[in-house]
């Protein structure tokens, strides 16, 4: 198996234990990621509110750095905007019959052009679909026994553009978790959204959805993301949340191939779980036993 | 084009943008679905079934006077759901890229995106720090960057971001991409 690997700027910077941990995980399961060199930012939710033309452009460049190296290489991004953003491009070549011609007129700027066909795909349809439980299972060294996870997919992995699990009602970590030897925690919350960018503009909003998703996860030792915005969200601002409540929300929220290291064999410095911003104690202890 | 902001242009509101919106709604058969799926509704100042109507109408100025579309999280439940198949995230962000050529965007979103880009444009990728930094000076709220500074210092004792004095001039790595976009939707 082998794919480009789009990391996103957040994965170089607040998201870098997703990024670390990813790797660590994919080369233990010996797939191989190619990294675009020169790649650029996908314009996350930013370009699509300013410039139409713009929020196709800067997700397209990077499709156009990986089609002059491998048409049949899929894409594997590990954010969930990135993923929105690269896969839109192809989504709407289908529909917008000038479009192709209005990216690569602003693409010839920099001698680059693309003509479609790249496949976009998000970290967990990867892990999900093309990797799947049976060998993930395999390379478990380390039982998740005892261990309670209540999985969080977010939006933009599954909507608009799904194709790989039901958008509403997710269920593809399930099998996953349960490969790990962990439990999973149910809950209707899944798929809810956790505020996203609204957590910097409009804060009093996005405390009180990710107040609800912390509310709904209490019983679970942690949850799993797959999303660095979700992982934010639902990571940093605890102590906020918890006082905005009136309870004590803390938990542990750890992405979800640090999850799958820790299980594969791999310690807390290769997985980077030192930098998880909520990583409590008694998870900690859980997984040392 | 150190600080050039980049916005739809005049020419481009002139060609009636507010009417392929209307245009994307006009299916819109007033179910509710969307409202009913919309984690921001309850602090909407009118839901986003009220918001479709008045779209319909051509309420051009309530529109722009609710604060409904800047309380969109693109979390597309109320896309993935709407019986009638349209485009409603989409249709908001379009309501947003018309408010901020209008002018009348809410600042705090609009400064934020804005911002953004022009990270993006300088530099090919986001400095999460710079652009923290570049916000909070173009807000001028003394307040602002107050609520942020346990996180901003947790994550630097992390040592995931370092403080990052922005660059205001000289070219950016995108300069080129981000003219010709500028260009092409001017003449379109």
């Amino acid at each position: 198996m082998k794919y480009f690997y789009y990391s996103g700027c957040s994965l170089e910077g607040t998201a870098l234990e997703y990024n670390i941990s990813t790797q660590a995980v994919m080369q233990a399961l010996g797939v191989e990621l190619i990294e675009l060199e020169d790649w650029t930012c996908c314009g996350a939710s930013a370009a699509e509110t300013i410039s139409e033309l713009l929020s196709m452009v800067l997700p397209a460049r990077n499709l156009a750095l990986a089609a002059k190296m491998d048409k049949n290489c899929d894409f594997l991004i590990p954010c969930s905007a990135c993923y929105l953003n690269l896969r839109k491009v192809d989504e709407h070549l289908g529909s917008d019959e000038g479009l192709l011609e209005k990216i690569n007129d602003v693409l010839q700027e920099e001698e680059l052009s693309y003509q479609g066909g790249i496949k976009s795909r998000h970290l967990l349809d990867v892990i999900a679909t093309d990797i799947g439980a049976e060998m993930i299972k395999a390379k478990v060294k380390r039982e998740l026994s005892g261990l309670r996870i209540a999985p969080y997919y977010g939006c933009q992995a599954l909507r608009p553009y799904g194709g790989y699990d039901d958008p509403e009602q997710p269920r593809c970590m399930e099998p996953l978790i349960e490969a790990l030897g962990a439990e999973v925690h149910p809950w209707t919350m899944a798929a809810k959204c956790c505020g996203a960018g609204l957590m910097t503009t409009k804060k009093e909003i996005a405390v009180e959805l990710t107040g609800e998703l912390l509310k709904a996860a209490k019983g679970a030792d942690c949850i799993a993301t797959v999303c660095p915005m979700c992982q934010m969200n639902l990571d940093s601002y605890q102590k906020q949340v918890s006082q905005a409540k009136g309870e004590d929300l803390r938990i542990s929220v750890v992405y979800l191939p640090q999850l799958m290291g820790i299980a594969f064999g791999l310690s807390e410095e290769d997985l980077k779980l030192g930098l998880n911003m909520a990583y409590t104690g008694s998870l900690r202890a859980k997984l040392k036993n | 084009m150190s600080e050039e902001k980049l916005e739809l242009t005049e020419g481009h509101i002139a060609k009636d943008f507010m009417a392929s919106i209307r245009e994307n709604i006009r299916a819109c058969m007033q179910c509710g679905t969307c409202t009913g799926s919309c984690g921001s509704a309850y602090a909407m100042d009118f839901t986003p079934r009220q918001m479709w109507r008045m779209i319909q109408l051509g309420l051009v100025d309530e529109i722009f006077d609710s604060r409904t579309f800047s309380l969109c999280s693109s979390c597309y439940y109320c896309t993935l759901r709407c019986p009638r198949g349209l485009p409603l995230t989409e249709t908001i962000h379009a309501l947003k890229q018309l408010a901020v050529a209008k002018g009348v965007a809410e600042k705090k979103g609009a400064r934020f995106y804005q911002t953004f880009l022009d990270t993006v444009r300088r530099y090919g990728r986001v400095r999460e720090m710079e652009l923290m930094t570049r916000y909070f000076i173009a807000m001028k709220s003394p307040m602002l960057p107050l609520s942020f500074t346990p996180l901003g210092m947790r994550l630097m004792m992390k040592g995931k971001v370092s403080p990052e004095m922005p660059k205001f001039f000289g070219p950016g790595k995108l300069d080129a991409i981000f003219r010709k976009v500028k260009e092409l939707e001017a003449s379109s």
